[in-house]
């Protein structure tokens, strides 16, 4: 069997660059250390563009363990495009702290494990993406080291995701043993028969549910996230908030979606529920939050929420969804947590009610947050708008109550968001002096604000792209 | 060049919108080189145009069947919505007229405007306006015109309220835009049934499908539809009921009112329904309506017309005359008299209110014409323009408006409505002699000393002579002898008409006679309104308060809605605010402070609700999933 290398290019490529980002941090001299941030970005940027290569380029590599169709490619793009955002918003943000190679090389870690977890096809690789992701983002949250806060954010989610990687090998196991492979196109095949759900299938079910619910915090799983949302550097919140929830979306895609499809109707409602429950959860508990980073956090709970909703009909219109929201999430979350990253870093504030008067401070800034905002509670034209609508739309024939509960919660959400726009531009501020917003900043608000706006305005470019990555998620099987 | 233009068609509104947007974010701090942008893209704009339409007028296939391509804008099961454009004789002719009329009015509005404080702002915000008219007028797709529809919209509220100092403008930006809004709701009802009954929102799929309309549904709900539909352009064309807004619309700079009344808002309302005239042709009763509706509305503005002091309100009430002409045109089925004398008009009356501006500005904004007088020795060129667009209007051969206006007069007649008719000949002998009334008090007669005119420069003067040529020569397009227009611009067969010399010889007796009446009473006998209004003093009132129309919709919002939302209002505050809302609210927040105490910050807990998660995932899956629920409650296989 020949292997076709040119599918992982892409891979091979990050892990390279991780690699030279680590051990130029070593060779270069201390005094030296500037311009990481640029030179991840431009790297970043390289592999966004080689990344094109592989749209038309699409197969599976070692019997269907690695798949690279548009599907996974896509969402590697999203990943990508995150991690270019991150690392421009971060720069200021690290120069603080210290320039340091190391930041940046686990972002690029970060970033290569997600990838894997978009074309995992087995749950062996599947698991090895997840870890190298998370154990990536356990170094980054805590990579505040002197800070308090920082360091209990990172042992949390050390014992927390143990916990729940824990959970989901057992999983996995379960489903290894009943099918007798790992393989995920195997399992698919295996569950096609009718009478295939046992008690033990139950059980692996569960814990799949528990291991990737946690992953894209869904309540009752979601109990890390705030507080490591809160601890963590702001802009690896934006990373974890955005790219981590994407690419655990990609394979809880993966292994739902596809590999238990077969058994379909058993575990719709349960998505259902919790999709539901999240929604509820999330919004709620959002409106009495006084920090601004845990307020977002919440607000990403309910986002994940919105997004367990096109998986409870597995059909390809709620694939489509899930891809297209969590492309646009990414402009929304990142830009909200840039501003919020620049704030903290300009006046060491994360309360909201220090955002008083924003808007005559720095217009930009508190334009961006009320444009990602005002996209996440899904008011026209903006981005938000229309992911909603294509999640709510699939499930508004079967699951009505679903949709209405979306539709009241999204109303309440706009309460808390509106809350801090009000704070922003109706109250005066307490410091009058502006907040310059650096180049690479500027840039990340701006590009999250134009396109938050344009796929709003004009969706059909990215809907018929997010299609074709669709189809192809169900061409494999 | 020509093919070029043809094929991008688009580029005649996104230049404008191009321009509003450099304006704004860019050179906004540098007045001139504005208003060179704002030109330079409408200019632009017209060139182009021009090639496309000496590529449409050269192509006769288009006439049938028009040229069209589109984007797919967005599209859901059941739902698809293109932009594109849709170039036809008629949007050809369209795009010409507006780019050349408003790239004159921007030249003009350079020296009118000078000086002016928001000088940038002012050139950014007609830019928009031209660039929203020019969509609509391509528009291939109803949801896409209305969405220009209602940029023309917002721009008409920006521009009127431009002095927004003043309170009249502010107030006169609000009436403009709440009245349209109304309208609009009507039209976007009727849009959304069409969406609903055909399955489609562009217009040439339309027409083929409402050819056929039995095959979707009944003629009495495509005439509501058609009459829904029909309320839009009732309220952003000035017709009667919804014509309150148009005269007052005049509170903003005067170049914006020309371009109001010529050029881009009031004729969209015209240029939808002869859009959709595929739609009324098929319904009798909704076709009628708008006949009805155009003639009383070209009779009753034109009576209102002959009382009225400010020369700018008699322009405005004599544009919601003539556009009530274009609506009977169309009522009685003809697109070709319609547009033709949307095109004709267009020309003289951005000619008049240009002409009428260089007075104002003479004056020192002194707008009563009684207070006017001899203009002429001192304004030769505006005066003359003035006139020359007086004649147009009153139906003088061979200036514009006698061709457009006869060709209605004839049509209405041959159509079978002697009493449509009736009205709106008389209409013409008035509008003859309101417009001269105020052409022989502004310009001629005696002088009065307190003023002290002066000709406008020639970036003013020349915009005026060059609207003057085209208000001359502007309907030798259309003549009985030369029937061009008819032959390109129409909807159905082509018949040529003979000429009837009849109506002809009636209409000019009737402008003749209205002028000669006006030149008796304000040139030999300046008393003689005076005695006139003693002695019919009821009549002469209810004409100089415009019907108390005004009056009537505000003894109405006092009243009948003032009192409903006082009545709403208590109930809001004591019932919906009181026990929902604050009640909801507060249960809504008690929730969420509530589940806030779960997250405790110690690691057990969460450790702890994570396996209660757990476990509550395996009750809901248990009870839920069909076959986790046989295997639970049903026993084992």
């Amino acid at each position: 069997m020949s292997v076709n290398l040119s599918l992982i290019s892409l891979e091979i490529a990050t892990a390279a660059f991780g690699l030279a980002l680590l051990v130029l941090g070593l060779i270069v001299p201390k005094t030296g250390r500037t311009g990481f941030g640029s030179l991840t970005t431009l790297g970043l940027i390289g592999l966004l563009g080689l990344s094109f290569t592989l749209w038309n380029n699409q197969g599976s590599l070692y019997d269907g363990i690695y798949i690279v169709d548009r599907y996974a490619v896509f969402f590697k793009q999203i990943f990508l495009a995150a991690a270019i955002m991150v690392a421009m918003g971060s720069m200021r943000y690290v120069d603080e702290m210290g320039a340091q190679a190391e930041y940046y090389s686990m972002l690029v870690f970060a970033t290569l494990g997600m990838m894997v977890m978009a074309s995992a096809g087995d749950f062996i690789t599947l698991y090895l993406g997840l870890e190298l992701m998370t154990i990536a983002f356990i170094i980054l949250v805590c990579y505040k080291r002197l800070d308090a806060k920082s360091v209990e954010a990172g042992i949390k989610y050390v014992l927390l995701a143990g916990l729940s990687s824990a959970v989901l090998l057992f999983g996995l196991s379960l489903v290894y043993g009943l099918t007798g492979t790992v393989t995920i196109l195997k399992v698919t095949w295996a569950f096609l028969t009718p009478g295939a759900f046992s008690p033990a299938l139950l059980l692996g079910v569960v814990m799949l549910v528990a291991g990737l619910g946690f992953k894209i915090s869904a309540v009752p799983f979601h109990m890390w996230a705030p507080d490591i949302y809160e601890g963590a550097p702001t802009p690896i919140t934006a990373f974890l908030a955005a790219g981590s929830k994407a690419a655990s979306f990609a394979i809880l895609l993966r292994v739902f979606a596809a590999g238990l499809a077969g058994v379909w109707e058993n575990w719709a409602m349960l998505v259902a529920i919790l999709a539901g429950v999240t929604i509820i959860v999330g919004n709620l508990v959002a409106i009495p939050q006084t920090n601004i980073k845990r307020m977002l956090a919440y607000s990403s709970i309910a986002q994940a929420g919105y997004i367990l909703v096109g998986l409870v009909t597995a059909s390809p219109a709620g694939i489509k969804a899930v891809i297209f929201y969590s492309f646009l999430y990414i402009f929304a979350t990142i830009g909200a947590f840039t501003v919020v990253s620049h704030f903290y870093t300009v006046t060491g504030s994360d309360e909201i009610k220090d955002y008083a008067g924003l808007s005559q401070r720095s217009p930009l800034m508190a334009a961006v947050l009320v444009v990602a905002m005002l996209s996440m509670a899904g008011i026209p034209p903006l981005a938000g708008f229309v992911g909603k609508f294509y999640l709510f739309q699939t499930v508004v024939e079967n699951y009505l109550w679903l949709a209405f509960i979306g539709l009241i919660m999204s109303m309440v959400s706009v309460y808390y968001y509106l809350m801090v726009s009000l704070v922003m531009y109706r109250d005066q501020p307490a410091d009058t002096t502006p907040i310059a917003v650096p180049y690479p900043v500027a840039v990340t608000l701006i590009v999250a604000m134009v396109l938050t706006l344009f796929i709003g305005i004009y969706p059909n470019p990215v809907a018929k792209i997010v299609n074709a990555a669709a189809m192809s998620f169900f061409m494999l099987q | 060049m020509v093919e070029f233009s043809m094929t991008h068609a688009w580029l005649v509104p996104l230049l404008p919108f191009l321009a509003f947007a450099v304006i704004v974010f860019l050179t906004r701090p540098w007045k001139m080189l504005s208003a060179l942008v704002s030109v330079g893209a409408m200019a632009a704009g017209f060139v182009i145009s021009a090639y496309a339409a000496y590529g449409v007028f050269t192509s006769h296939s288009l006439i049938e069947k028009s040229l069209e391509y589109s984007v797919r804008w967005f599209s859901m099961p059941g739902l698809n919505i293109d932009v594109g454009v849709k170039l036809d004789p008629t949007s050809a002719m369209m795009l010409f007229m507006v780019t050349l009329v408003a790239s004159l009015i921007q030249i003009y509005s350079i020296g009118y405007m000078r000086g002016e404080k928001g000088f940038s702002t002012f050139f950014a915000y007609m830019s928009l306006f031209g660039a929203s008219m020019l969509l609509l007028v391509i528009s291939s797709n109803l949801l896409e015109m209305f969405v220009a529809w209602e940029g023309v919209g917002l721009c008409s509220y920006l521009l009127i309220g431009f002095y927004n100092h003043k309170i009249s403008a502010r107030e006169a930006a609000k009436k403009a835009f709440v009245t349209c809004r109304i309208a609009d709701f009507g039209l976007l009802l009727g849009m959304l049934a069409l969406q609903i009954i055909f399955g489609t929102l562009n217009i040439t799929e339309l027409g083929e499908k409402i050819a056929n309309f039995e095959l979707y549904t009944n003629a009495a709900t495509l005439t509501l539809v058609a009459v829904l539909v029909f309320l839009g352009p009732i309220g952003k064309s000035g017709q009667f009921p919804l014509h309150v807004w148009l005269p007052d619309a005049m509170e903003g700079p005067t170049p914006v009112s020309a371009l109001i009344h010529a050029a881009t808002m009031v004729v969209a309302g015209v240029y939808l329904v002869g859009r959709m005239l595929f739609m009324f042709l098929e319904v009798p009763e909704a076709q009628q309506l708008v006949a009805v509706t155009g003639a009383f509305t070209a009779l009753f503005a034109a009576s209102i017309a002959l009382t009225q002091r400010e020369i700018k309100r008699i322009l405005a009430y004599s544009t919601i005359s003539q556009l009530g002409y274009m609506m009977l045109a169309l009522g009685v089925g003809s697109l070709t008299a319609s547009m033709f004398h949307l095109w004709t008009h267009a020309f003289f009356k951005a000619l008049m209110f240009l002409a009428a501006g260089s007075v104002l500005t003479a004056l020192h904004h002194k707008a009563d014409i009684w207070e006017m007088g001899g203009l002429i020795k001192k304004m030769p060129v505006t005066g003359a323009t003035f006139a020359v667009g007086g004649l147009a209007i009153a139906g003088i051969p061979p200036f514009a408006g006698f061709w457009s206006k006869d060709e209605i007069l004839s049509l209405t007649l041959s159509g079978g409505h002697p009493v449509l008719f009736f009205m709106a000949a008389l209409t013409a002998f008035l509008t003859a002699f309101y417009m001269w009334r105020l052409i022989f008090l502004a310009f001629f007669g005696k002088e009065k000393p307190e003023n002290h005119p002066q000709e406008s420069p020639p970036v003013m003067t020349v915009p005026l002579l060059i609207l003057a040529f085209l208000s001359l020569v502007g309907g030798l397009v259309g003549t009985p002898w030369f029937p061009f227009w008819g032959e390109w611009i129409r909807f159905g067969e082509f018949h040529h008409a003979a000429p009837d010399y009849t109506v002809m010889i009636l209409s000019v007796i009737l402008g003749v006679i209205g002028i000669g009446l006006a030149y008796k009473m304000y040139v030999k006998d300046v008393s003689a309104e005076q005695r006139l209004a003693e002695r019919f003093r009821p009549v002469y009132t209810l004409l100089y308060n415009k019907y108390y129309i005004d009056e009537i919709y505000m003894w109405f919002n006092h009243t009948l809605v003032d009192g409903a939302a006082k009545a709403m209002y208590l109930f809001d505050i004591y019932v919906v605010d009181g026990i929902f809302i604050n009640g909801i609210g507060a249960i809504t927040r008690d929730t969420g402070s509530a589940l806030r105490v779960f997250q405790t910050g110690r690691l057990q807990n969460y450790a702890l609700v994570f396996f209660l998660g757990v476990l509550a995932v395996a009750v809901i899956l248990a009870i839920t999933g069909p076959a986790p629920a046989g295997l639970v409650w049903g026993g084992v296989r």
